[in-house]
């Protein structure tokens, strides 16, 4: 028995990982009442914002998660002088083996790739689940299903799941199996932090769900919290400010990883202007996260302490500022935007490249492009607030930064539009079908974004349906197509087979019509009058929003097609080769999926990533292949014509 | 790039851009104009429509052409023209979107300037919401009412005074929107050019009731009938005629913890 106790506190994993929640749970319960006892305060407080007994264990209780799984017990190790790993363990923990090793801290970027999107799908759909149960609710006017106050945390939680533990982890996923790869890197440069990043981003989710089991109902302030709302709303929503901590630590850390892995672990050879363009992307990205993401942990701390500390923020009794909430969260959020974004051009980029057979259209001001992106963002933000009652006078400049950011955007789509000129358009695999119906989609999205900059139009449908009709738009027609764009593109790599292409085909068109038929009359019910964030509305929509909920179910139902095409094709789809739509890159250049270590030696790059049609032309010489090969003068990428 | 079509693709580009134009200039999108503002918020609309309608065409026509003209017969495992890029079309597509966003930055400027112009002559409304109603303090003749009525052709400045936490003020057929603050006074200008009745939205999620908060508003054929209307109401309550007014209810937490 004591053998038994001992070796579930020895070994990391699950049984030490529920030992130490309960423990760190325990520690931090203890805290709070003993410390409210030596006051001779009340054990308990359960007053709406507060339950100290709730949130310091909610605190705790995943830090005692992530050290019991064993995310840290190298460090600790390391930290007091003891021996960490003998020699030939210490790759105990790199690479899978078999599914076993996917449940368990690995410092394999592939492995860790694939948790990032088996997770991040799953709070996918738990939160399209949510969406269709609003849809439900909103598909005729008055109450049906649910009451006013679950229909905002309903609200609330699809947008919190779907953003911080849907999209931008999907992209970190996808990223973090390819990235590597892509520049001959054997691993990511912290491969230990790797680790960690991932495993908080569970706990972020099961912290925004868990809020369902708080008195008062999950949090239902919206994904913005807007403070005084979010201040004084109940327990669920300190669930929101911690879930956003984790998941932005998670973020940030991961940002972190990538500059340091693409700044210093490219493969001789690799300058910047011979990078996948997706790697150029998750370099943008990452530059706005770690200076982005602080700002909304920032803000969601002092919204906690105004909740539990009594401190006053944004107390306007009590000389706080009340849309001060609004700027440093938006300081975060719009540059979150892009962050949701960029990477998918990155996809987006690969994608379209490779099906065409084509070079990248202007590859370096693609590039430029994405740096303009960057930086333009940081000045944007109160786009969001033209009617929020901020200095007036800032809303003009703020409207002609956020029109010129249409600029660089307009550069990627014609970019991706010159690629496809003269090209052979391989239209068979879905990756490429769902990056066309992207330039589409988020065409429309990127021009009501410009209708939403002006501020005159902003006015009247600014907190309208109109706006939910442009965030889906950019998004879902933006952001997820671009996610299903890389799963399917990459797919053969990571699991060594192919998925079906004409379940792929079917899901693809029914997403688009689904998409289009959710989203389009969205914006006209919102010009009409029908505001956001809404259980019932005017009787008058009632016919659009049958429409709309129908259009949604169809778009719902259609997920289910991607859910069984890609867990049968991991199992029983036929073998991949290494390089299924002989790509350039190198991560094609590897079998599928790659060995553990990525390279038996480092490649050496001697050109441009996307050199189609070039004769002679190579991205790079792989280990063991003959070195004789000639590079013919002015393959550069980017080169004129 | 050549052997380009260019005269077709510009005219399919010419004629989607018509064909969408019309098809998306005929609904009223925003509803009856009931306002000045509405007309000229509604006139930018029209011609962001267009200029819409003129870049989604041009994208269109060249992702449908490119795909129809350059989709891989089955089999073909050729590569396609070996083209990285061109200078001239680059500064082209980078200068020509700047000139028209940039253009719209200016026209949009001058709507709204133009909308929040102020009149000398202008009346005073007092708006306050909580959660989840609206009332409103007349200051010309020191009287409240849960019903906003105002006159017609007279420009109104709203001041919003939010009472507990943030809510919107929106009147669509107005094309006017404004968040009420708790802790400082908003405004916003309008001047109704319709009389009948409207309603008054809460835009800003402000709670379980924000799906319900609404008002009814009125717009009076002329000032002597608003007059006559507002006399009849009950006087303003004397700690509201501070304008400013601290926020109350269950919100804050301190007070919470009392």
């Amino acid at each position: 028995m004591a053998g038994v106790i001992a070796a579930v506190f020895k070994n990391p994993g699950w049984w030490r990982a529920l030992a130490y929640t309960i423990i760190g749970g325990a520690i931090g319960f203890g805290l709070v009442v003993a410390l409210r006892k030596i006051s001779g305060l009340p054990a308990f407080q359960t007053q709406q914002t507060g339950y100290p007994q709730v949130i310091v264990p909610a605190i705790t209780a995943p830090l005692g998660f992530l050290i019991g799984i064993g995310c840290f017990d190298y460090w600790f190790r390391w930290a007091i002088g003891a021996p960490t790993f003998p020699k030939e363990r210490e790759h105990e923990n790199h690479g899978a083996y078999s599914w076993r090793d996917y449940f368990k801290v690995n410092t394999d970027h592939k492995v860790i790739g694939i948790q990032y999107l088996v997770t991040t799908f799953f709070f996918f759909f738990v939160g399209g689940l949510i969406a269709m149960i609003m849809r439900a609710e909103l598909a005729q006017p008055g109450t049906q299903i649910v009451d006013p106050s679950t229909f905002n945390s309903l609200f609330s939680t699809h947008a919190a799941l779907m953003i911080f533990v849907f999209v931008i982890p999907a992209f970190a996923g996808i990223a973090n199996y390819v990235l590597p790869l892509m520049i001959g890197a054997p691993d990511m440069a912290f491969p230990r932090l790797n680790a960690l990043s991932f495993w908080m981003l569970p706990l972020a989710g099961l912290l925004f769900l868990g809020s369902y089991l708080a008195p008062g109902g999950a949090f239902d302030a919206g994904w913005t919290g807007y403070a005084p709302l979010s201040t004084g709303a109940p327990l669920g929503q300190s669930f929101f400010n911690l879930g956003v901590q984790f998941a932005g630590a998670s973020s940030i850390a991961t940002a972190l990883n990538f500059l340091v892995t693409i700044v210093t672990m490219r493969a001789p050879g690799m300058n910047f202007w011979r990078l996948p363009l997706l790697v150029w992307a998750n370099l943008s990205t990452s530059l706005l996260v770690v200076a982005a993401t602080p700002f909304i942990a920032g803000v969601q701390f002092m919204v906690l302490f105004d909740r539990i500390l009594h401190t006053n923020f944004f107390q306007a009794a009590f000389g706080g500022d009340v849309v001060s909430y609004q700027h440093i969260f938006w300081f975060y959020s719009h540059p979150a935007v892009y962050i949701m974004m960029l990477p998918g051009f990155g996809i987006v980029s690969e994608v379209i490249s490779t099906n065409s057979r084509k070079p990248i259209f202007g590859y370096r001001l693609m590039a430029l492009a994405l740096i303009g992106i960057v930086v333009l963002s940081y000045s944007v933000w109160a786009h969001h607030m033209f009617v929020a009652g901020m200095f007036s006078w800032l809303r003009v400049p703020m409207m002609i930064t956020t029109l010129l950011i249409a600029v660089p955007t307009g550069i990627k789509i014609f970019s991706w539009l010159g690629t496809l000129f003269e090209g052979v358009i391989h239209l068979k695999s879905t990756a490429m079908l769902f990056a066309l119906g992207f330039i589409a989609t988020f065409t429309i999205g990127g021009i009501s974004g410009v209708m939403l900059g002006m501020i005159p139009i902003d006015i009247h449908v600014s907190d309208t349906y109109f706006v939910v009709a442009h965030i889906h738009f950019v998004l879902f027609g933006g952001s997820v197509f671009t996610i299903f764009a890389g799963v399917y593109h990459w797919f053969p790599k990571m699991t060594g087979r192919m998925y079906d292409e004409k379940l792929g085909r079917i899901h693809f068109w029914l997403t688009l019509v689904g998409m289009l038929g959710t989203f389009i009359p969205m914006h006209w019910i919102g010009m009409e009058g029908m505001p956001r964030r809404v259980a019932d509305y005017s009787a008058t929509f009632g016919d659009w929003n049958l429409f709309i909920s129908i259009c949604a179910f169809i778009l719902g139902a259609a997920q289910l097609i991607f859910l069984y095409n890609m867990i049968v094709s991991w199992r029983f789809g036929p073998k991949a080769g290494p390089n299924p739509w002989r790509a350039k890159t190198i991560e094609w250049q590897v079998s599928s999926p790659p060995p553990v270590f990525n390279f038996p030696e480092i490649p050496r790059v001697v050109g441009g990533p996307y050199e189609y049609g070039v004769p002679g032309a190579r991205h790079v010489i792989m280990p063991g292949e003959e070195a004789e090969i000639k590079q013919p003068e002015r393959a550069g990428v980017g080169a004129p014509s | 790039m050549r052997g380009l079509p260019i005269a077709k693709l510009i005219a399919a580009v010419i004629v989607l851009t018509v064909v969408t134009s019309v098809i998306m200039l005929i609904p009223n999108w925003n509803g009856e104009q009931a306002s000045t503002a509405a007309s000229k918020i509604d006139t930018l609309l029209d011609v962001i429509i267009v200029i819409a309608s003129f870049v989604f065409s041009v994208v269109m026509v060249m992702l449908g052409y490119a795909v129809w003209k350059w989709r891989a017969k089955p089999g073909d495992e050729s590569d396609g023209s070996p083209i990285h890029g061109n200078t001239r079309i680059e500064i082209a597509w980078t200068a020509i979107p700047t000139v028209i966003v940039l253009a719209l930055a200016v026209y949009s400027w001058i709507t709204l300037s133009d909308i929040e112009a102020h009149d000398p002559n202008r009346m005073v409304v007092d708006v306050y919401s909580q959660q989840y109603e609206w009332h409103f303090d007349y200051p010309e003749t020191g009287t409240t009412s849960r019903e906003l009525h105002v006159p017609v052709n007279r420009q109104i400045e709203f001041r919003m005074h939010a009472l507990d936490v943030i809510h919107s003020f929106w009147v669509p057929e107005w094309r006017i929107k404004k968040d009420n603050v708790p802790g400082i006074t908003t405004r916003a200008y309008i001047t109704p050019t319709k009389t009948g009745d409207f309603t008054l939205i809460c835009t800003e999620l402000c709670g379980i009731g924000h799906s319900t908060m609404r008002a009814p508003v009125v717009v009076e054929k002329s000032q002597a009938d608003f007059d006559q209307w507002a006399s009849s109401q009950p006087p303003i309550k004397s700690d509201e005629q501070q304008g400013e007014k601290l926020p109350s209810g269950p919100t804050t937490p301190s007070q919470v913890a009392q």
